[in-house]
């Protein structure tokens, strides 16, 4: 508390006669100690002291720049090495450095003096960051009150005001003044910060008979403030569960959109559609292994030149696997069944060989790490939305494929019946052929989009296998409308379940209850209308 | 027709080769000792386990290079679980009776350790397990180079309940689902109820092997630390699920500052998969971190960088050691120390060595084996991640601590601390 309120008087300007001196020897002891009370008890002499020299320090305390050399502090500033006493340059250079680094705590502690300090900056982007800062690292800060008061009284800037406004309001919520308490606890009721919230509870908390707040209309206040807060919580919490949903359907559809083809629409059980994924995993793999050693500059962008890649070359190997393995058991979907799970083993079998049985690290590019945030409990990550995206023009692509290009009706045509196109001038075989290269394309790019969220290994494929039928069953065969609804109603039921069973008991009731639907509905949710010659 | 013959012909002789092949290592195995490696190098399992076999190597050819043990040179005998419980059994049943190996190293899961036990214990083995684990176990035919939970999980949770630590009042225990996190996290609930945390104040969340969505349990987390009071989160993830919860972890934006996350299976080659920049402030607990300076650490971390560029491991410059890496090595040794004080390799006669051997390991402190239990005494670290994926150690204990395999928080276990 005392040292807070010497920050506050150097801070408000009261310090600023103090005559200038190096850092005390005993506060650099204490920094270079082992010990976390003496840790904790120099960074707050530094706080106090509030000059120039310890704002340096707490800086580099904070970039993790301080080092111990010797029985000296340094801090290390890229190759050249200054006294942390005074910020003089030291020549020559001492030998290793053995730089001493904070735990969170004091990381914590050592922010917001920083921020404590660049509050009153004549920097408008400096004020700012130094509010949020304080916002997340101030703790209670009761001894901050005459500081944001201050602060607040000079404000002009729109951007700032409010959360000084609520950082006066966090402030003020131990102060002795019932009446000042009373106000703190409405300005922070419009927040919708589960921060805020947190702040709150204690208020109404009992300790064994008596209220921690003694007040009663203040507990009052609390009260509704905490509803209102939780009210508007529950909307962004209801959004961020739907798109967790979303998110866990688009994947979902990317990997069975290549079985809504080749199963759905060509009537092949393909047990090897999971390594197809893995073969688009493994593209986006090597084409950042391409870009990282030959064009470093453009590294974040290896996933754009992913997506054709993995497309053709998943399409290839789907090719290769028709032309020589399933073109001779069209109609006979037990052998088709044990022959593509046989090429599956060799396919994760080729992949331990080519690249190694470990999984391999496939990294999110800049654009696609981080999130954005929607609301305070609400931020949705790059990745995802770019996913979810992405998942959208893979479907538009094949619906134009499929419904408005010639080789799109072939398909069709041939599905609906084979040997009346055959004979209108179809060439079935090799439609047969184009379509399951379409089929593991698509497969290929839900592998790119993987490899983006999941591991990447010899056997991830495994995982998706049952999935994707899932989808494609529940869809109903043949259908892409339907394989959008199932994987959609898939992910956000699962997530929902998730949400409130755990993720192993949501695994086992959506596989009962794919059970119990098929039982009832064998056609899935869109069943083909039309003749069929089967 | 000629086909089939030649392919005959080519059978007949590669079998004959591979018989002659089995009988030439039959013959060169009698002035060698037969050393069994289990650990999964595929799978689930394998980024954790792979590189506990190229210690395993290391180690043993640093004992070859010296002589061996008894005059005689150690072989290994690598096999491939693959990450499948069951196939662990299998695996070291062959070891076992087939190549008849006088100990195995070896398991990282603690269901594949429950796996192989009765196998151990049917043939009379000798298996040194070097992972952290749940404790409630001692068996005569295995010795525990990792921690007990006293000497891991509970002085991690003392930490976090710590002012240093940053004063945690809520729990959130996350794990994957099978018997390692559940004992672990029974008895850290047992031992948070002790300490005065209510039921209402801890979570506990488990996912499947290898799950890899981890957006609900984030978002739970999130929910669960935003009820007030300062919130913890203590992961038993195991395997490569870590990758994408600690993605998710950053890209959700929770901070080491507000929740921090203290992992028990999480060590320097689990980071190596991931972008440790807005991991920086989580923590892991152990008893060796790479970072941990002493000359021992330096010989054992050069040694290992010499191997792996020897042995061409992908991605060689970049190699780092870990907990259980040191806890192999630890092993390894003792049991040739306890190999020429018996002056045989039988079973039990390494039993009766093994108490009391002491050696001077890379985390800085001379570890013993406990002369009843099995364990060894070990000094615990916590460790905070670093942008660069490697740990500042923040707290360590004074020296090493002895094991308790029975935890003195479940009801009925006061009795059971000997073998």
């Amino acid at each position: 508390m005392k040292r807070l309120l010497l920050i506050l008087s150097l801070a408000l300007g009261l310090g600023a006669g103090a005559v200038r001196a190096d850092v005390a020897p005993e506060v650099l002891k204490g920094l270079a100690s082992e010990d976390f009370d003496a840790k904790q008890g120099a960074v707050a002499a530094l706080a106090e002291a509030g000059d120039a020299d310890a704002a340096r320090l707490l800086k580099a305390l904070s970039d993790d720049a301080v080092a111990v050399a010797g029985d000296k502090l340094v801090i290390v500033a890229g190759e050249q090495v200054l006294d942390a006493a005074n910020g003089k340059l030291l020549k020559p250079a001492p030998a290793s450095p053995d730089s001493i680094s904070l735990n969170n705590s004091l990381r914590q502690q050592v922010d917001g003096a920083l921020a404590a300090l660049r509050l009153l900056s004549a920097d408008k982007a400096e004020r700012l960051s130094a509010a949020k800062a304080l916002l997340a690292d101030m703790g209670d800060g009761a001894a901050l009150l005459p500081l944001f008061d201050k602060a607040l009284k000079q404000e002009q800037d729109g951007d700032i005001k409010p959360i000084l406004v609520q950082l006066q309001a966090q402030a003020s919520l131990a102060s002795p003044d019932a009446a000042l308490r009373l106000q703190a606890v409405q300005t922070l009721g419009q927040s919708s910060s589960p921060a805020v919230k947190a702040l709150l509870l204690p208020l109404i908390e009992k300790q064994g008979d008596s209220y921690a707040e003694p007040d009663e209309k203040v507990r009052l206040a609390a009260q509704t403030a905490i509803k209102a807060i939780d009210g508007r919580l529950v909307w962004s919490d209801m959004a961020g569960q739907v798109f967790t949903g979303i998110s866990l359907g688009s994947i979902l559809l990317l990997a069975a959109l290549g079985l809504a083809i080749t199963y759905g629409v060509m009537g092949v059980i393909n047990m090897a559609h999971g390594e197809l994924l893995m073969v688009g995993a493994y593209s986006a793999y090597a084409m950042q292994a391409l870009f990282r050693s030959r064009f470093p500059d453009f590294v974040d962008y290896y996933v754009v030149a992913a997506v054709p890649v993995a497309f053709f070359v998943a399409a290839a190997v789907g090719m290769l696997m028709e032309r020589t393995v399933i073109r001779h058991l069209y109609g006979r979907p037990l052998e088709t069944l044990l022959a593509t799970w046989g090429l599956s083993l060799v396919l994760i079998q080729a992949a331990r060989l080519l690249f190694g049985a470990q999984n391999v690290e496939v990294a999110n590019p800049a654009w696609m790490s981080g999130g954005v945030q929607l609301a305070e409990n609400l931020s949705l990550p790059w990745n995802r939305l770019v996913i979810v995206a992405f998942s959208g023009f893979v479907l538009v692509v094949v619906w134009l494929l499929m419904n408005k290009t010639r080789l799109g009706m072939f398909v069709r045509a041939v599905t609906q019946n084979r040997p009346m196109a055959g004979c209108v001038g179809v060439p079935t075989a090799r439609i047969d052929t184009l379509a399951f290269g379409i089929g593991s394309g698509i497969a290929g790019l839900g592998g790119v989009a993987l490899s983006q969220i999941a591991n990447v290994g010899p056997d991830m494929g495994q995982g998706y296998i049952v999935d994707s039928f899932m989808v494609v069953v529940l869809g109903g065969v043949g259908q892409l409308a339907g394989a959008v609804w199932a994987a959609l109603g898939l992910g956000v039921v699962t997530k929902f379940l998730e949400g409130w069973a755990g993720a192993v008991i949501a695994k086992i009731l959506v596989l009962v209850f794919i059970i119990i639907f098929i039982q009832k509905r064998p056609q899935g949710l869109f069943a083909l209308k039309g003749r069929f010659v089967d | 027709m000629q086909n089939r013959r030649s392919f005959l012909k080519a059978a007949v002789i590669s079998a004959s080769i591979a018989a002659m092949g089995g009988i030439a290592s039959s013959a060169y195995a009698a002035d060698t000792i037969k050393v069994g490696i289990l650990h999964s190098l595929s799978g689930t399992m394998a980024i954790s386990e792979t590189a506990l076999k190229e210690t395993a190597l290391m180690t043993i050819e640093e004992i070859n290079a010296k002589g061996g043990v008894l005059g005689k040179k150690l072989e290994p005998v690598v096999v491939d679980p693959a990450s499948d419980w069951p196939k662990f059994a299998e695996k070291a049943r062959q070891l076992l009776s087939q190549d008849k190996v006088a100990v195995t190293f070896g398991c990282w899961t603690s269901v594949s350790r429950k796996s192989v036990l009765p196998v151990y214990k049917e043939l009379n083995g000798l298996l040194f397990y070097p992972v952290q684990y749940e404790g409630e176990e001692l068996e005569k035919n295995v010795f525990y180079t990792g921690a007990a939970p006293n000497q891991q999980a509970i002085p991690a949770v003392e930490y976090l309940m710590s002012k240093e630590g940053g004063a945690a009042k809520r729990f959130v225990l996350l794990g994957t689902d099978y018997v390692y996190p559940r004992t672990t996290n029974k008895i850290l609930r047992a031992f948070l109820k002790s300490k005065g945390v209510a039921d209402a104040d801890i979570m506990e969340e488990y996912t499947p092997f290898g799950h890899s969505d981890y957006q609900t349990i984030i978002a739970k987390i999130k929910k669960f630390a935003g009820e007030g009071k300062k919130t913890a989160v203590i992961s038993t993830i195991n395997g490569d699920s870590n990758v994408p919860f600690y993605k998710e972890l950053g890209n959700a934006g929770l901070k080491a500052k507000d929740v921090p996350v203290v992992a028990f299976s999480v060590g320097e080659e689990e980071l190596r998969g991931v972008d440790a920049k807005p991991l920086v402030g989580h923590l892991a607990a152990w008893n060796y971190f790479m970072s941990v300076k002493n000359p021992d650490n330096d010989k054992f971390i050069k040694m290992y960088r010499d191997w792996a560029k020897k042995a061409k491991l992908p991605k060689a410059d970049t190699v780092v050691t870990n907990d259980p890496m040191e806890a192999t090595y630890v092993g390894i040794h003792m049991w040739a120390q306890a190999v020429e004080k018996a002056k045989s390799t039988d079973t039990d006669k390494v039993i009766a060595a093994m108490g009391g051997q002491t050696f001077k390991a890379p985390s800085g402190f001379t570890l013993k084996m406990d002369e009843t239990n099995h364990h060894l005494h070990k000094p615990v670290f916590i460790g905070e991640i670093k942008a660069d994926g490697q740990f500042n150690v923040v707290w360590k204990t004074k020296g090493p601590i002895r094991a308790q395999p029975w935890s003195p928080y479940i009801p009925g276990n006061e009795s059971k601390q000997k073998l």
